[in-house]
């Protein structure tokens, strides 16, 4: 297993932190540059709550850095309060399910 | 080096034997797929747990031939 450079580790946790909601996504809210990005981008505006965003198409560091720190293959990736949540098909399954709004506006007790 | 669709289900059913597996292409391109899984293992699991196991169950070709893969994962008496 390949070792991954500390400051790398160290930057992907900084980031992944930096707001609680925070979306691994391609491109930017404004201009997705893939269709589940742009499907969690919608989630998210629905839900109501403030989010940060990284473009990963900015960084191939962080795009697969974060794969192999996550152990998660694909983006786009979303994290709440440091966790993974998963990609577009759990973000979507889990705000049909009135489950994403809770876990998005409660801070973690 | 590019992995098609019944290879794909192929790996699924090796992971869960006893599953109902179904893929498809999205794009035709060979690397943007939608795969239903539908298993007893996964009762009890979280999502984020049966996308692991999915994920596992397709190793590396998750690291490459495999951009982009819409799961959807059930149990049998899920709707």
């Amino acid at each position: 297993m390949s070792q991954m450079p500390e400051e790398l580790k160290q930057r992907l946790e900084d980031t992944i932190k930096k707001e609680r909601v925070m979306l691994f996504m391609k491109g930017n809210p404004s201009m997705p540059q893939c269709g589940f990005s742009a499907a969690v981008v919608a989630v998210l505006k629905e839900v109501g709550v403030p989010f940060g965003t990284f473009n990963i198409l900015s960084d191939q560091d962080v795009r697969e850095g974060l794969k192999l720190y996550s152990n998660w293959p694909t983006f786009p990736q979303l994290y709440v309060d440091g966790q993974l949540v998963g990609g577009c098909d759990i973000v979507r399954d889990m705000h049909a399910k009135g489950q994403l709004a809770p876990l998005l506006q409660a801070p973690q007790g | 080096m590019p992995i098609n669709v019944s290879e794909i289900e192929q790996r699924l059913l090796a992971a869960f034997p006893e599953a109902k597996v179904q893929v498809s292409d999205l794009t035709g391109t060979g690397d943007h797929y939608a795969a239903t899984v539908v298993t007893t293992a996964f009762e009890n699991k979280t999502l984020l747990e049966r996308h692991r196991l999915v994920y596992a169950a397709l190793g590396d070709s998750m690291k490459g031939d495999i951009h982009a893969l819409a799961l959807t994962t059930r149990t049998p008496d899920e709707p």
